[in-house]
């Protein structure tokens, strides 16, 4: 039985007449990394900052680290890291004085903090460290800002949208940190993406957010597997016709029309697409396209919510 | 950087603690920053010191002849009447309203309430830094009177107290752009906060003696705080040690404070409240 290290009842969060979270009941354990996913304004972030202490919930609970996060939230401050949206650091202070501060603010002594500089000077170009941040990439941002979030070891990481405008090597950095946090330290992460790739690579859990709600949550294999082993995703010039043909055949579990192809999920697809064909060739159906593939979590998501993450590029 | 320089981040985990830091070290730190921050943004205080220059130099050359000439003014010092002026303009409004003004837009100001810093220090410690801006930017002005043969009867204790009740003034003055600056986190809303200096400096006895005013102008100049700020330091130059004087520009001071403060710590509660 693992320790939760988070955990939610009921938890809501309203501005004004707009309900951002409508009841969010989670449960996260001791030293998983724990995706959150979810499309732009699902609530996400609104969640995290709750968790992290810096939005009171409208209404329900929720614990950090033990700590109830409105009566206890002097002492989850100085037990968890964040880096926020938009790495927000300040733009004409240097590396190494933003580390500094953040030591001081969390009691560190000068020398303490400046051990810890060293310690983390791996995660930020050490060159760069005594520059203003106002000449840094987006992805050494990212970089310093988790470091900064780390200054105090914290015992839990929140991580909103970490890899989110970063180009795809910043992005695969990030997640090498984010693992080699939680495979070398232990240290239980919160994560949330747009990003279906990302919760798919590092979350050993999932939830998903819509519209402030959790409409799912599992390990990504296990929610990927309950809607089928495999995907057939299929163009055709006539979709209704071709659900219609599709429907009846015993090989297929599941079809749904997605925005650009049909879905048709199957427990298994290479004795699938035989049987899929000649049924839509015997309806009269022609086929454009047919790709087979395993589940991702887009389909998921589709799956759950009836839509798509849009994510902007 | 691989995912070894991590690891090697990580197993070098310290045996760090977190814990609060205390009032004083919140307040050091939150000042420290800001300070360093000043040379790093030379429009934000440069203004101070061209404008009260500016006037000092055009309001002597303007009115220095005239108003030495009013019979009865024979021991009249216009150099000495305009300092004081010259260091209100250079003091009110300094502030850091418009940086935190970027700290809440960026998302820094929540980096800061996330840590285990005290919030009153995150307005306390910004104020801080102003007192010591202030202060240094009054200098330069008197280094410019002294050029120009202002004469301090009061001596070197005189000039200390001169400077502090420049400082003491601009950092009640403060108040307004922190309190505008934390309501609405907007740095228009806050540059035209500067309109309140506009009847504070000039509807007063700031480039003709009181008694000199008309009178309409006169009445309100008499319920205007910097009035008697300026009364008060301009004894200083040239009456000698005048405590009533002094006193009351110490209680102007005190007045206005007491009510810009209590707007920005009140702003301040709002701004957390939101939270």
């Amino acid at each position: 039985m693992h320790e939760l290290v988070i955990e939610t009842s009921d938890l809501q969060r309203s501005f004004g007449d707009v309900q951002a979270v409508k009841s969010v009941d989670l449960q996260v354990r001791a030293g998983e990394i724990y995706g959150f996913l979810g499309p732009n304004g699902a609530g996400k972030s609104t969640v995290v900052k709750m968790l992290i202490t810096l939005l009171r919930p409208t209404a329900g609970t929720a614990t950090v680290l033990g700590h109830d996060v409105v009566d206890g939230a002097a002492e989850i401050r100085l037990r968890i890291g964040a880096a926020l949206q938009d790495a927000s650091l300040d733009e004409k202070q240097s590396g190494r004085e933003i580390l500094r501060l953040q030591g001081a603010l969390y009691g560190l002594t000068r020398s303490e903090a400046d051990r810890r500089i060293d310690e983390l000077s791996s995660l930020i170009e050490v060159e760069a460290i005594d520059r203003w941040i106002g000449t840094y990439s987006g992805g050494m941002r990212r970089r310093l800002d988790l470091a900064a979030s780390l200054m105090h070891s914290p015992d839990m990481l929140f991580l909103d949208e970490p890899t989110t405008g970063l180009d795809p090597q910043s992005r695969l950095q990030v997640w090498e940190e984010v693992r080699a946090l939680n495979t070398e330290l232990g240290t239980t992460i919160f994560l949330t993406t747009q990003y279906l790739e990302e919760a798919d690579e590092l979350a050993d859990r999932v939830g998903i957010i819509n519209d402030g709600l959790i409409v799912g949550e599992g390990a990504p294999d296990d929610l990927k597997r309950s809607i089928g082993a495999d995907v057939i995703q299929v163009k055709v010039n006539d979709n209704d016709k071709a659900i219609a043909a599709l429907r009846s055949l015993p090989a297929v579990d599941k079809v749904e029309a997605g925005p650009r192809a049909l879905l048709v999920s199957v427990s298994n697809g290479a004795a699938a697409v035989s049987p899929v064909v000649i049924a839509l060739d015997g309806a009269g159906v022609n086929i454009g396209e047919l790709t087979l593939r395993t589940p991702t979590l887009d389909d998921v998501f589709l799956e759950l919510t009836g839509d798509r993450i849009e994510v902007p590029q | 950087m691989t995912t070894t320089d991590v690891t090697r981040a990580a197993e070098a985990r310290s045996n760090v603690q977190a814990r609060p830091s205390g009032f004083v070290r919140d307040l050091v730190t939150i000042a420290r920053r800001a300070l360093r921050a000043v040379p790093r943004e030379p429009e934000a205080f440069l203004p101070a010191l061209f404008i009260p220059a500016f006037f000092f130099i055009v309001n002597l050359g303007a009115l220095q002849d005239l108003t030495e000439s009013i019979p009865g003014a024979t021991d009249f010092s216009y150099k000495n009447f305009q300092l004081p002026t010259a260091i209100i303009f250079a003091v009110t409004g300094i502030s850091r309203a418009t940086a935190l003004v970027t700290d809440i837009q960026t998302g820094y100001f929540d980096r800061l309430l996330l840590s285990p810093v005290r919030r009153l220090p995150l307005l306390l410690g910004l104020m801080v830094s102003d007192f010591v801006l202030v202060i240094a930017l009054c200098i330069p002005v008197m280094i410019l009177g002294v050029i120009v043969g202002v004469s301090f009867g009061t001596g070197v204790l005189g000039i200390l107290l001169f400077i502090l009740i420049g400082a003491l003034w601009g950092l009640a003055f403060t108040g307004f752009p922190y309190a505008i600056a934390l309501k609405t986190a907007n740095p228009g809303a806050v540059a035209s906060s500067f309109l309140l200096f506009f009847p504070f400096a000039f509807l007063t006895s700031s480039t003709v003696p009181l008694e000199n005013l008309t009178p309409w102008m006169r009445n309100i100049a008499r319920v205007n705080p910097i009035t008697y700020v300026l009364e008060g330091m301009r004894s200083l130059l040239s009456d000698g040690w005048q405590w009533g004087e002094i006193g009351k520009a110490f209680l102007a001071i005190a007045i206005l404070g007491a009510i810009s403060q209590t707007l920005a710590m009140l702003a301040l509660r709002g701004r957390l409240a939101q939270n």
